[in-house]
């Protein structure tokens, strides 16, 4: 195989009621990506799009051939990727094996959402179209709900007060806004207390509304090509796409005895640490799929950085901050950031390359020295994704 | 090669309060709800079996927030069961004020019954969903 460099990279303003169409917010973060690479459109020989809920939000299906021929890249291969959130990071993780075994040496990867046109109801009725809709679908289970499940299996898995949990949930939320401030990109700008994410409304109990991502709609994109492309392309410094990871699992109850951690993760994180042979303590920055605030510490231990039920505490000690054990969702993740579901795994892989490159000191967020970063990414039930970046390839 | 048991059966027993699941001929694992392979060994060698319904409650979340069209199910909530022959079941728990519910419920015994949730715009049917009432 040979080696994926990052080039270029695109991000539109994550936001509420955008006033452009999808196919227009990922046409501007294709072309800058496209123009960040030192690239023309028609340098592009193949796409491959994250969006989800086209259909829904704007009544379109592949997005991904209206966006392409609009910006001119025309008449090339152009697919959209669907893994409910994770549709971002499977359309990298496609992109990636197709450069890698040399059948394309310059593609697009992009991804786009615009659920906030759908209002909260019709929002949340498609957004559980990634629960099983036989066997979960009737109950009325929405996904703040599988994971105000996990939530108390995980105070009961780990023996921990509730209402300590919840505090420790809270703590993520707060970090969450405090680097959201400084994402120029960010859809919520606001600085929140433990207390006031307590006292938020309830959404799924014990999940309050300050437990969860907003609906966001936006588009983020990066140009993907061979590490002999790329030298004779642009004298950037490379970032390398050195391990990838993807596993799935069915409904929920599937994996019973193992919840509240998710196998999927685990087994995904197994794939890129052995095609790297590094281990959880190598990786420098972290962006993770924080949708809920207890997705995070679910994550943050399947993914090896801290032992399970441990990570709120973790959280609560700045271990997760800029200078703690491992700096997490520094652009603000899904929770202040934004979620734009389709977009949301190449937001993250824009923010892990810009961290390699060094580029986040002027934004005051810059993780001094990151040479290895991981991406991490949660759809539906269970198709979750993961990537390892480096500096310097592996 | 065909489903053992399939949702329309599965749906219909559940809609006469009769739950069914899946034993595994080769390790005797119950699956449920029905899959085409055991959940534990993946044989495909099943034979379909009624279950008791009883179980104990894992985990619970009263939902304040409903898809489209369900805002009149509000507050509801949705619960984790363990059955007693094994597998986790996911239904309705009903028969007790949402405001009285905490972590003090859980482990508690439950029995299961069948309700049908009509369907909307984007199912195919009427879905028959597990109730959980709490066994005093």
């Amino acid at each position: 195989m040979r080696k994926v460099v990052v080039l270029g990279l695109g991000h539109t303003q994550f936001c509420f009621n955008s006033p452009k169409t999808g196919v227009e917010m990922l046409a501007e973060a294709s072309v800058e990506a496209i123009l960040d690479s030192n690239l023309t459109p028609q340098d592009i020989q193949s796409a491959y799009i994250g969006n989800v809920l086209g259909t829904f939000c704007e009544g379109q299906a592949t997005i991904s051939q209206f966006a392409c021929d609009d910006i001119g890249c025309l008449n090339i291969p152009a697919v959209r990727y669907e893994g409910a959130c994770a549709s971002g990071s499977i359309a990298i993780r496609e992109a990636f094996m197709w450069v890698a075994s040399g059948f394309y040496d310059i593609v697009l990867v992009g991804g786009v959402e615009k659920a906030t046109a759908m209002g909260t109801s019709l929002a949340t009725r498609t957004f559980c179209m990634g629960t099983d809709s036989k066997y979960e679908f009737g109950t009325g289970l929405t996904f703040p709900g599988f994971f105000a499940l996990l939530t108390r299996l995980y105070a009961t898995q780990y023996n921990l007060p509730l209402a300590r949990l919840k505090e420790q949930m809270a703590s993520v939320s707060v970090q969450s806004h405090k680097y959201g401030m400084e994402n120029p990109h960010g859809q919520i700008k606001q600085e929140i207390s433990v207390d006031d994410v307590l006292k938020s409304m309830p959404v799924c109990t014990p999940l309050n509304l300050h437990d969860c991502c907003p609906f966001s709609d936006g588009a983020a994109a990066a140009v993907l090509c061979s590490e002999e492309a790329a030298r004779k392309i642009s004298n950037k410094k490379p970032v390398y796409i050195s391990g990838i990871g993807l596993a799935t699992s069915g409904k929920m109850t599937s994996q019973y005895k193992y919840l509240p951690r998710l196998r999927a993760r685990e087994l995904a994180a197994q794939q890129s640490y052995q095609m790297t042979g590094f281990r959880p303590e190598d990786i420098d920055v972290c962006e993770l799929h924080d949708c809920f605030s207890i997705a995070s510490f679910i994550a943050a231990e399947g993914l090896g950085f801290f032992e399970p039920g441990t990570a709120g505490e973790a959280w609560e000690k700045g271990a997760a901050a800029i200078g703690g054990k491992i700096p997490i969702n520094i652009s603000g993740g899904l929770k202040a950031k934004g979620h734009p579901i389709g977009a949301t795994g190449v937001s993250q892989l824009y923010h892990i390359t810009r961290q390699l490159r060094g580029e986040l000191a002027e934004d005051g967020v810059q993780v001094d020295g990151a040479r290895i970063g991981m991406v991490d990414t949660l759809g539906g039930d269970g198709c979750i994704c993961n990537l390892i970046l480096t500096a310097d390839g592996v | 090669m065909d489903y053992k048991l399939p949702f329309k059966e599965y749906n219909k027993a559940l809609r006469k309060n009769k739950l069914l699941g899946l034993k595994c001929i080769h390790c005797g694992t119950i699956t449920c709800p029905p899959k085409m392979a055991c959940q534990e060994c993946k044989g495909l060698d099943l034979e379909i079996v009624e279950l008791t319904g009883k179980g104990k409650l894992l985990s619970f979340s009263t939902h304040y927030i409903a898809p489209l069209g369900r805002d009149n199910e509000i507050p509801y909530t949705v619960a984790l069961v363990e059955l007693d022959e094994g597998p986790w079941l996911l239904g309705n728990l009903i028969d007790i004020n949402p405001r009285k519910m905490d972590m003090n419920l859980i482990g508690k015994q439950v029995t299961t019954a069948g309700r049908v949730f009509p369907g909307d715009t984007y199912s195919d049917g009427p879905i028959a969903r597990p109730v959980f009432s709490i066994v005093e």
